[in-house]
């Protein structure tokens, strides 16, 4: 058995890892691991989430268990001191000695810190592991405590360094960007590119400054300022530099490697260094002459390393490397490929700019006009996949190039289906998997969908910038097998919502049986149920009281289930508008039964804890004071989140809350496709933040600005704008038509936003169907918004008034007892149910 | 914890040696559940309206500890008759109580008959 040393655990020596023990030949072979930092090896690329939700955890590469399933040794925080080539052994930081057949070093890069006087401050960070951004995260707590207004500069405005950028901003600090070059991202951006990249940064907060020179950083012990010249300063309470990186090759240089000038460890095609015995991949090796610092050509030299070592001597490495890059920076897109840059002489470019869309697309082409050598697209890349397969495949292009990047006219855009691409093409380039290799499992049956594809050939799991293209190949290709693509709803239904939507109408069926048995299979499920009772009720206004037992759980008993198998009471409060006499009963009702009492974030009143037998008590007392049923469990309208607005507030331009409470009062118990939130604000302060709900109001000089299709939730989204200035009267036109518009129309389970975002035609078709009534179904959509409206009833007030419906509420059948697994623990002054473990 | 699983163990209909009159056929929702209460025990029990069948299982998700399945949602998966957890969809067959959508421990099930207006559930204790 041979042994293998590989020094460095990141993503390009956990990849070697990867593609090693997936060989036959691994059998024969030992491999150890070693890491410098503490865990096993992480996705730097998308290091950034860490400050998301500050989980290492979802970063890795693999869980550590993964190492020892595949028989390998991982050892962590141990740095790899001395390579003794005579001997092949290695020596670590405490001393132990290994000895090895093969050494593989993929000891990668660390930023390069330039020698400004000063840079040792305090508050001064690089930006490459988990614990740098450990760092930056608590510093840049303490910086806004003591000043909310605290400033971070990031020093460097490549990729890297506009990721930073980013960060710096999520964390709430005001970002600079200072940059040594007249540009932005310098080895990828030409100068008009970077000016139209520059306004879009600028007009979303970041501050770029260009052609700096830093002299020295500010500050006793703390960095307080940047000086470029003599009184030119920047004050700053932090700062991220980002000047490039430098490969980590100590261990070269001591054993008398051939390195190359400027650092880095001299590979030839091989990945051999000029030690036969020892190989470098990732970015510690130079090759051609070039440090490359993306992970695709590391994945690559992984392989050809593995394939050396294993005697497959004829895999190398491709003299040509592609450097192409997409990113999406901050929600602007920015993309180069092949050559960005081009004299006249080599050849053509057509440009395409608007500053005011913050658009620049340049694509260049041969002398003949033939083929594409290469582009940068900044603020839409959605072109950029094909693109960058037209060039890597030099692929023809059509007689006008101009058609490659104009905006895609009626009819327009058949050039470029992802079908015709080669069998060869590269479509994910972090996992080498090509055209031929998707439609190949497709085709074996392997695959069945996108899931499958992606499980099979890993392509999309690396940087993920390659899967709407993946999803486009899957699915032209079940599509050319005659295999349908569809939205189904479950294994019971092979049918759409849509289609079941106007079945139901059309055929007016009233309960869930009439449905299966007449256009389904089988007994139905947890997916098919819950979406038939939803559709019934938007169709009939049906409160969830009439079938219960097809209702989502939480429908079934009116309530919101919680962690213990108790339930929430949260009783409508239009507008969060509420009287002094309201607010005491709630306290009271609270009091009697012992509820824990919280502030919702919907600006209502959330009552925690009931057992179901408590619900019809509570909720009889509820009704008595006035109150009805708050949906809080349906996928309903929620709340109508109001500011104060002219009622009271100094800047009010209308009445805010009335305006509000009259939306939330028409819309309340109608059944969606999702939940539906609103909110109305009384100037464009925007205190009720409308723009955040699936519809929103704005009070302008003149009517309102009506919004939507925005969204909160995992991903944000801000609602667009559907009509300017208008009166009370047309914003509930629009909103009827528009609410009903999207109940028939969307996916079971599909928010506002996301329907909306999918809505082909964008948000102009919306409204010639909303606002100019290209569809003729206007008055049709209004007429059934108006029946819902009026057919409104409360379900709580029905299900305590009829004793039949009553018998729900009880935790046993056969007995009046409580669940007795059931146990509250004190929290602050209240209870909460005792933690899970 | 460990506690509440151990109350809980599939009973064939050969090993019954009780019959619990648990409560009248009209107590049970059209396909849908309730909670019957036997000594210490809870026990979850599905009336299939759709297919004329009764099944009954521990009330208890193996998931989180919870006394909820039976204020889950019944249905099929490819014709096994299952039930979904309320708290959060994990999915058991009323057949052999395994898990059908992850890799929990199976549940417990136990046998149902209906005599005349009642249904009764088979103990083994
Ligand atoms: C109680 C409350 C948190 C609180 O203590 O403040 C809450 C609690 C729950 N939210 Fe929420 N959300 C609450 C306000 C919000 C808000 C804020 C808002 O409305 O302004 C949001 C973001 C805004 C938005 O919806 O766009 C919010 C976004 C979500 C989402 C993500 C939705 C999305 O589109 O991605 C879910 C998950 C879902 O619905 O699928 C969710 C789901 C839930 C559920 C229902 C999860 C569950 O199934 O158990 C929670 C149980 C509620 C209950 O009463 O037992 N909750 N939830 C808030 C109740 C508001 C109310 O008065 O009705
Ligand atoms: C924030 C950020 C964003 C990025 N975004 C992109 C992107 O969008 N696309 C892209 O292609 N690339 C991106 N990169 C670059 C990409 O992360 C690197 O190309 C890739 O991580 C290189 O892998 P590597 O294994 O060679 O080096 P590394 O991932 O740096 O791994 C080297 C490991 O070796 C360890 N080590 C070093 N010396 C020793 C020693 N003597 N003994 C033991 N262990 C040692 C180091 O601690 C480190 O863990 C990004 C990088 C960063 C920091
Ligand atoms: S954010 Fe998550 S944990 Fe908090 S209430 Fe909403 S769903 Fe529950
Ligand atoms: S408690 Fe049943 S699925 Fe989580």
């Amino acid at each position: 058995m041979k042994q293998i040393i590989v020094v460095g655990n990141g993503m390009v020596g956990y990849k070697f890892c990867e593609k090693f023990v997936a060989t036959q030949e691994s059998k024969d072979f030992k491999i150890t691991v070693f890491g410098e930092e503490p865990r096993p090896a992480y996705d730097r690329v998308h290091l950034s989430e860490f400050f998301e939700n500050q989980d290492a955890e979802a970063l890795e590469m693999a869980p550590s268990t993964w190492y020892e399933e595949n028989g390998i040794e991982l050892v962590t925080s141990e740095r790899v001191v001395d390579i003794s080539r005579g001997k092949k052994t290695i020596t670590t930081v405490s001393d132990r000695v290994f000895s090895y057949d093969y050494l593989v070093l993929a000891t990668g890069s660390a930023p390069f810190v330039p020698p400004i006087r000063g840079v040792e401050k305090k508050g001064v960070f690089v930006y490459r592991t988990i614990e740098d951004l450990e760092g930056m995260l608590a510093y840049a707590a303490k910086i806004k405590a003591e000043n909310p207004n605290a400033r971070a500069a990031v020093l460097g405005g490549g990729l890297l360094g506009l990721e930073a950028g980013k960060a710096v901003k999520d964390m709430g600090l005001e970002p600079h960007i200072v940059e040594f070059a007249n540009k932005l991202m310098p080895r990828q951006l030409d100068l008009r590119s970077s000016q139209v990249l520059q306004l879009k940064l600028e007009s979303i907060g970041l501050n770029i400054h260009l052609s700096k020179a830093t002299n020295q950083i500010l500050g006793d012990d703390r960095i307080t300022g940047m000086e470029f010249g003599e009184d030119d300063v920047l004050d700053v309470d932090m700062l991220v530099i980002s000047a490039g990186i430098r490969p980590r090759d100590e261990l070269g240089k001591t054993c008398g490697l051939e390195m190359g000038v400027r650092g880095g460890i001299v590979v030839d095609n091989k990945m051999q260094t000029s030690d036969p015995n020892i190989y470098a991949i990732g970015e510690i090796a130079l090759y051609n002459q070039m440090i490359y610092g993306l992970v695709a050509p590391g994945y690559d030299m992984a392989e050809v390393a593995v394939n050396q070592i294993i005697g497959n001597t004829e895999k190398l490495m491709p003299a040509d490397i592609d450097m192409s890059t997409k990113l999406k920076l901050i929600g602007v897109d920015v993309a180069s490929f092949g050559e960005p840059f081009m004299p006249p002489s080599k050849g053509h470019s057509i440009i395409f700019e608007n500053k005011t869309q913050y658009l620049y697309k340049r694509i260049n082409v041969s002398l003949d006009g033939k083929s594409l050598l290469g582009g940068v697209l900044v603020g839409d890349a959605s072109d950029y996949s094909m693109l960058h397969q037209i060039y890597l495949n030099g692929m023809a292009i059509p007689e006008d190039p101009a058609q490659l990047i104009l905006p895609a006219t009626e009819g327009g855009g058949a050039f470029g289906d992802v079908m015709d691409l080669p069998d060869e093409a590269q479509i994910c380039s972090c996992e080498s998997v090509t055209k031929g290799q998707i439609c190949g499992v497709i085709e074996s049956g392997e695959a069945k969908d996108l899931g499958d594809v992606v499980s099979c050939t890993k392509a999309g799991t690396g940087c993920g910038g390659c899967k709407p293209m993946v999803k486009d190949l899957t699915d032209a290709t079940l599509k050319s097998l005659g295999i349908e693509v569809k939205d189904t709803i479950c294994e019971h239904f092979e049918l759409g919502r849509q289609e079941l939507y106007d079945i139901i109408k059309i055929k007016g069926y009233r309960t869930f049986n009439e449905v299966i048995d007449n256009h389904g299979t089988g007994c139905g499920c947890e997916l098919c149920k819950p979406l038939v009772a939803s559709l019934m009720a938007s169709i009939h206004a049906d409160t969830a009281n009439k079938e219960y037992a097809i209702q989502d759980s939480n429908d079934r008993f009116l309530a919101n289930i919680q962690r213990n198998g108790t339930y929430s009471v949260v009783p409508r409060v239009p507008g969060g508008e509420i009287t002094p006499d309201k607010l005491i009963a709630l306290g009271q009702i609270a009091k009697k039964y012992d509820l824990y009492t919280k502030v919702t974030g919907g600006v209502r009143i959330d009552l925690f804890g009931a057992t179901l037998k408590q619900l019809p008590l509570i909720w009889k007392e509820l009704i008595s004071h006035g109150f009805e049923s708050g949906h809080a469990y349906g996928k309903s309208l929620r709340t109508v989140k109001t500011c104060v607005g002219s009622t009271w507030c100094r800047y009010g331009m209308d009445e805010s809350v009335s305006f509000g409470i009259e939306l939330e009062n028409r819309y309340r118990g109608i059944r969606a496709p999702h939940k539906i939130k609103g909110g109305v604000s009384g100037c464009i302060r925007e205190c009720a933040e409308a723009r955040g709900k699936d519809f929103g109001l704005i009070a302008v000089d003149g009517g309102w600005n009506l919004y939507v299709g925005g969204n909160g939730g995992a991903t944000p989204r801000h609602a667009e704008l559907l009509a300017e200035q208008i009166d009370n009267e047309t914003v509930i036109k629009y909103l009827d038509r528009y609410l009903m518009f999207y109940m028939r129309t969307a996916k079971p389970l599909q928010r506002t936003a996301a329907w909306q975002e999918r809505l082909e035609g964008g948000m102009d078709y919306l409204k010639e169907v909303i606002i100019d009534d290209k569809l003729g179904i206007a008055s049709d959509l209004e007429n059934e918004m108006e029946t819902l409206v009026n057919k409104f009833e409360c379900e709580w007030t029905q299900a305590v008034n009829d004793p039949e419906m009553m018998k729900r509420f009880n935790h046993f059948v056969n007995s009046e007892d409580e669940d007795d697994n059931l146990v509250f623990v004190p929290m602050r002054e209240q209870k909460m149910p005792e933690p899970w473990n | 914890m460990e506690l509440v699983l151990d109350k809980y163990a599939t009973t064939k209909v050969e090993d019954v040696k009780v019959w619990f009159k648990a409560a009248s056929v009209n107590d049970f929702p059209q396909d849908g559940g309730a909670c019957v209460k036997y000594k210490d025990k809870q026990i979850a029990v599905f009336n299939f309206a759709k297919m004329d069948k009764w099944y009954a299982c521990q009330n208890v998700c193996p998931h989180k500890m919870e006394m909820v399945l039976s204020r889950g949602m019944i249905g099929d998966d490819k014709g096994i008759p299952k039930v979904a957890c309320p708290l959060h969809k994990k999915t058991f067959s009323l057949e052999n109580g395994e898990n059908l959508n992850g890799d929990m421990d199976a549940i417990a099930t136990y046998p149902v008959k209906i005599e005349g207006e009642n249904v009764y559930i088979g103990f083994s204790e």
